[in-house]
Order: C-alpha cells, then sequence, then structure tokens
C-alpha cells in the first residue's frame, strides 16, 4: 500500500473528530428537566391531566388557536367542569406564570423552539411580596 | 399466433367490463361502505380521547351577537379630537406599532374627502364635507377581494360578516394588500415589538412577515364589549347589526343620507359615513 502513514494518519484524525461530539460529551447528560409547578396557592389542577398536558398541549393549543380565531369559541369546560378562557397569555401563563422555569425547562431541553412567543406576550414575572 | 387488433379490443372490452362489475365493484358500492369517512372520529374526540374527560368547547355567553355587523361614522359627530381619540383606544388594545415612514402599520386612520370618496371628485362640494378628515379603516366587505386572493385562507370571512385574518396562517405574501382597494392592510416588514408604545397584555402582536388589519375588534365582542373605537369615539363611531332593522344603525341610515367607499367596485363595504 502506496503512502500508508499518511493514510492511516488522516484515517485516526478523522475518526478522532467525526467522533468527537459522542466522546467529548461522555458523562455529561443533560439533566432531566424539572418545570417548576405553580404553589399549590395558585392552582391545584390544570385544564386535563398530568399526562395528557405533557404529551398533548400543543395539539391542544392547536385546537384552541383554531376555535378562537376561527369559530370565536372562546370558553373551554374542563373534564371537571371549571371553565377557562382559551388563551394562551392570559389563561395558561396565569398559573404558570414564569416561562422560564416551566415552559423553556423542556423546551431547551428537546431544543425545540415554539414559535407561539413571536406574537403572544409574556406576562412580566410578578413581584413577590 | 399474433393478436389482431378486433381480437384485443374484445379482450380488453371483456376484462374492463368484468373488472368493474367485480367483486371489488359490489364492495365498494355496498350500502354504507362509502359512509366510512363519516364515521372518523371529530377533531374534537381525537384531541381529547375520553380517558382524559371529554372536554366541551363553546363561545362565551355574554358575547355580542349579530347577523351582519357594520359600522356608521356621523361626519357631523367626529370631530378631530373624537377621530384621535378612536384611533388611540384601537392603537393600544391592538397593540398596533407606530413605526416612522413609510412601513407604518394601519388599523384605522384619518385620510382627507379626496382620498376616501375619488369618484365623487366635485370642486363644489359642501367645504365642510370635502375639507373634513374621515376616519377609515377595513370595511369589512360583504364581498371582501382580500379573502378570494388569500393562498392560505389565512383571511376569511366570518358568518357575521366581520374579514378576519388568522396571523397563524399568514404567509405573508400581500396579494391580500393588491386585492384591498381601501388600502385597509398593512404588512410587518419588521418586527414591530420595538415601536409600541406600551403593550396591551390582553391581545398579541403580530410578527414580521404577516399582514394585518382591523378586525372589528372580533375580541372585544366575544366578551360582550363594542368595538374600541366606537366606544372612544364619542358617539361619532355607532357599531351595530345591518341586518336588524331595528337597530340604532339602521335608524341612522333610514334618516341621514349615507355614503360607502368606492361602491361601483362591487365590494359592498359595510362601514357608512353620514355626511
Amino acid at each position: 500500500m502506496y503512502d500508508k502513514g499518511k493514510i492511516i494518519t488522516g484515517l485516526v484524525i478523522f475518526l478522532a473528530i467525526f467522533t468527537y461530539p459522542l466522546w467529548s460529551n461522555m458523562g455529561k447528560a443533560a439533566p432531566v428537566p424539572k418545570p417548576e409547578l405553580p404553589p399549590k396557592s395558585v392552582a391545584t389542577q390544570c385544564i386535563a391531566d398530568t399526562q395528557y398536558m405533557r404529551t398533548s398541549h400543543m395539539t391542544l393549543l392547536n385546537t384552541w388557536r383554531d376555535d378562537v380565531v376561527r369559530m370565536a369559541d372562546r370558553v373551554y369546560v374542563s373534564a371537571s367542569g371549571k371553565s377557562y378562557n382559551m388563551s394562551l397569555t392570559n389563561t395558561c401563563l396565569e398559573c404558570h406564570s414564569d416561562k422560564v422555569k416551566f415552559c423553556d425547562q423542556c423546551h431547551n431541553y428537546l431544543a425545540v423552539a415554539p414559535f407561539c412567543w413571536d406574537c403572544h406576550l409574556v406576562p412580566k414575572p410578578k413581584e413577590k411580596k | 399466433m399474433g393478436v389482431d387488433r378486433r381480437k384485443f379490443l374484445k379482450l380488453a372490452g371483456v376484462s374492463a367490463a368484468l373488472g368493474l362489475g367485480g367483486a371489488t365493484g359490489f364492495q365498494l358500492l355496498r350500502p354504507g361502505a362509502l359512509d366510512a369517512a363519516e364515521r372518523m372520529p371529530t377533531p374534537y374526540q381525537m384531541v381529547f380521547p375520553k380517558e382524559h374527560g371529554a372536554a366541551e368547547i363553546m363561545p362565551n355567553p355574554k358575547r355580542l351577537q349579530g347577523r351582519r355587523w357594520g359600522m356608521v361614522v356621523d361626519m357631523r359627530k367626529l370631530t378631530p379630537a373624537s377621530a384621535r381619540a378612536a384611533i388611540e383606544a384601537c392603537n393600544y388594545y391592538h397593540n398596533v406599532p407606530q413605526i416612522p415612514g413609510k412601513q407604518n402599520i394601519k388599523w384605522i386612520w384619518t385620510a382627507p374627502y379626496v382620498n376616501v370618496f375619488p369618484e365623487t371628485e366635485n370642486p363644489w362640494a359642501d367645504p365642510d364635507i370635502k375639507n373634513a378628515q374621515f376616519i377609515v379603516m377595513c370595511n369589512h366587505c360583504d364581498n371582501p377581494p382580500c379573502v378570494r386572493v388569500c393562498p392560505t385562507k389565512a383571511t376569511f370571512q366570518r358568518e357575521d360578516g366581520i374579514v378576519m385574518m388568522d396571523m397563524h396562517r399568514c404567509i405573508g405574501c400581500r396579494f391580500c394588500m393588491a386585492g384591498c382597494p381601501y388600502g385597509s392592510r398593512s404588512f410587518n416588514f419588521r418586527d414591530p415589538r420595538p415601536f409600541i408604545k406600551k403593550e396591551y397584555p390582553d391581545y398579541p402582536t403580530r410578527t414580521r412577515g404577516v399582514v394585518e388589519k382591523c378586525n372589528f375588534c372580533a375580541e372585544r365582542l366575544a366578551v360582550g364589549k363594542l368595538p374600541a373605537c366606537a366606544e372612544a369615539s364619542g358617539g361619532a363611531m355607532v357599531f351595530g347589526d345591518v341586518d336588524d332593522a331595528g337597530s340604532e344603525l339602521r335608524q341612522l341610515l333610514r334618516k341621514r343620507y349615507s355614503i360607502r367607499r368606492k361602491p361601483n367596485l362591487g365590494t359592498s363595504p359595510q362601514v357608512y359615513y353620514l355626511v
């Protein structure tokens, strides 16, 4: 084999660079996100059960969006019989008042960047008295 | 042995007839087979499965209901001050930015007679009318050209006549701006947020790359409030149901002479000016 030394060195360098993300991140698993729930004094239950909200809140929000904009239906009655105004900023973020400690936790972990906040305002975190 | 054309056509014809009348054909046309689509779960049943508690979605019971919303602008009552109050209320309640230059966003604004009613040009018209500043906004046409040209159905007409924008669907092609004969639509050439004087928390802002316009305060009607401009104008702007012969709006239209913008275009605007 001609240029054995050069080829093998090249391959070793290539493999080293190619696998860099793997071995440089070894043992540094990102911590599982812990979204902070609102205190019990604010709310004790969400509009649907936790498992559903965790997996399907985006589907629910898409449905809300279409209902509010297209059908002008703005009231959501949850399984427990409570009525909610269908609004991301004014209902969801009313309880989950700190976006950084709630929404962003999982969104950043999963590297998703929903563009809700390009238009929908994030209420300023309430000052603690 | 070759197959001549006659034989081939016969064979083809018989097999086609057999194919059509065969088992597949009968199965497809069996009563109820094509109705399967109707038995599919509705979007709600898919989004809110039973085990999570079937939720219900309904309109706000306090909402204002009308068959066909419209607006009357009484030019005798409209003063520069009341027009400004109406514009400021609208801009505040909808987070409308004030951008200097040609990229400004307009929901409601004032314009002189010659620009608002270009086809009724008349050098000797009443100077009170000719020199007046008319308040103009989206006309919520009965036959809206913007809705016809929108390729994504981002803008649509509600049953009560309001021509709405669904910002989530707008791709910023600006066909609607070309279609609108009243210049009622504005494009967000840049992020509008830095140009909003004071953010109103109950209404979203817009983002770069979407078109926006007056929505007849659909979000206020939904909770039982009148449009912000009508409320702030001190009686110069009357909002109501055009289809309801007993409404204040219809009484005004009966008593006084009213004009509409560019009626010859056939868009049937629903903003009436009492002159």
